[in-house]
């Protein structure tokens, strides 16, 4: 059967880690390849690149880092941030990665959705939506990191997305991210419910209960997280072990 | 003498993955062989392993395919003619399939009796695309099969996709992966064989497939 996937994810900025792994034996920490090859080794499912370089003069940086994960991790990658077009898609892709993250863009003009799924493959085109709660019941898309209200219904704007081709939605809530308090599971099993493409869960995650929780009462197929595993909280394995005494079905992996 | 192992490139998507794990496989296991990346029909005539990727659309990928100066000829000699071992990987292993059903009706290249068709799990709730870790079953052909019996009963293979090969001719199929029922994901006949999934994206199972094809002798 389809395993739930755990998903571990790096911030890169200027091709730099600067929210990884902190471990001790590592020779260079802030090496995204090196961690990549920590992250495969410990039987992740896939990984994620955020790509959170301000300047545009140094975005080709990351595609050095991709190409480099690439040629080393036999697993899927995807890389977000900063995608505007079909010409970011097709650098990334041809570096190496699997799947692209849409952000802002796809906010701003959604019909990029279908055009890049049309020219790539919805089966790379992940489209990910950062949502924050306005008042019961009713959740927004936010941009910029959680700053920036754009008034668009998220649920609707995930029916979109999926319907205009995105292939997968990474749905982060902007009022968990960083809390560790756990996935926002009332928005996640909204969204996931209510459209036909997988739901990677993310924002919130600081046990290993809560990546439980995200599959089991969020009803996503894939948990996203960052610092559990980066600081060392819990080990991959450890993470997939618990949630399998959990009833919730993981791909063991030996070590 | 060093084997050439030539990974056909016809634009679509990256091929720097399977370029790798096919390199990796092959100095793992002390293999001297060459792995090239090709768009060129002479590269497929002489070298002594093709492999076929593919991501996207059936119709696509098979135009893309077409559109490259006689490399149907060139696959259909090295495949059915010179008995060559190939290997296809996910759309590339539907294109072995008489034609897809997916945004109209397109000819594949015709070496398996069966047709490509959208996955319709019989759960309604199952998300499509069928994306991530499933666990395999082999077919009894498959046990038997050189290259698939190196898999195992808990390995899992990285899976992305939408459709599937439907078999005509149950013979060819050589394991299957559960999706809301039985989903095609190795097929095979006399020197070729394709997966689904993807070996190049499915870490250390995905490696040891690779061995197993590089070192298959047909």
């Amino acid at each position: 059967m389809l395993k739930s996937r755990i998903i571990p994810c790096l911030d890169v900025k200027d091709g730099r880690v600067v929210k990884g792994v902190n471990f001790v034996d590592l020779v260079d920490a802030g090496d995204p390849v090196e961690q990549a090859r920590v992250y495969d080794k410990a039987g992740a499912d896939e990984l994620t690149f955020l790509d959170i370089t301000a300047s545009s003069d140094k975005r080709d940086i990351l595609l050095d880092v991709v190409q480099r994960t690439a040629e080393q991790c036999f697993m899927p990658l995807t890389v977000g941030g900063g995608v505007r077009g079909a010409n970011d898609v097709r650098k990334l892709l041809l570096a190496g990665a699997d799947k692209v993250s849409l952000m802002t863009a796809a906010v701003t003009n959604p019909p990029v959705i279908s055009e890049l799924a049309e020219k790539f493959g919805s089966q790379c085109i992940v489209v990910a939506v950062d949502a924050k709660k306005v008042s019961p019941g009713r959740w927004e898309v936010f941009t910029h990191g959680g700053r920036t209200p754009t008034g668009i219904d998220a649920i609707a704007y995930a029916q979109q997305a999926t319907a205009l081709g995105a292939g997968e939605i990474l749905l982060t809530s902007m009022d968990r991210d960083g809390t560790r308090e756990g996935f926002d599971i009332e928005l996640t099993s909204r969204i996931a419910d209510s459209i036909s493409v997988p739901v990677i869960a993310s924002g919130g995650v600081g046990t290993l209960d809560h990546l439980v929780e995200g599959v089991r009462d969020g009803h996503a197929t894939a948990v996203l997280a960052a610092s559990i595993f980066h600081f060392g909280d819990y080990t991959i394995a450890e993470a997939k072990a618990h949630m399998k005494a959990a009833g919730v079905a993981v791909r063991e992996t030996a070590q | 003498m060093s084997e050439t192992v030539a990974i056909i490139d016809y634009g679509s998507g990256n091929l720097r993955s399977a370029e790798k794990a096919f390199a990796r496989a092959a100095a793992d296991a002390g293999l001297s062989l060459q792995v090239v990346v090709t768009s060129e029909a002479d590269a497929v005539r002489i070298a002594d392993r093709v492999v076929l990727p593919g991501v996207g659309a059936f119709g696509d990928c098979a135009k893309g395919l077409r559109a490259l100066d006689g490399m149907e000829d060139a696959l259909n000699d090295a495949v059915t003619h010179q008995a060559k071992p190939f290997f296809g990987i996910c759309v590339g292993m539907q294109l072995m399939a008489a034609k897809g059903y997916e945004h109209g009706i397109h000819d594949g290249l015709g070496w398996l009796d069966g047709n490509v068709r959208a996955l319709a799990p019989a759960d309604r709730a199952m998300k499509i695309p069928h994306m991530g870790w499933n666990t395999l079953a082999l077919a009894d052909q498959g046990r038997r099969h050189p290259v698939a019996s190196v898999l195992q009963a808990d390995d899992h293979a990285y899976f992305v996709h939408s459709y599937q090969m439907e078999l005509a001719d149950e013979d060819a199929l050589m394991g299957t992966t559960d999706y809301g029922g039985p989903v095609t994901a190795i097929v095979g006949r006399d020197t070729m064989i394709g997966t689904q999934f993807h070996p190049e994206k499915s870490q250390a199972v995905g490696l040891k497939l690779i061995t197993a094809f590089l070192e298959w002798r047909p």
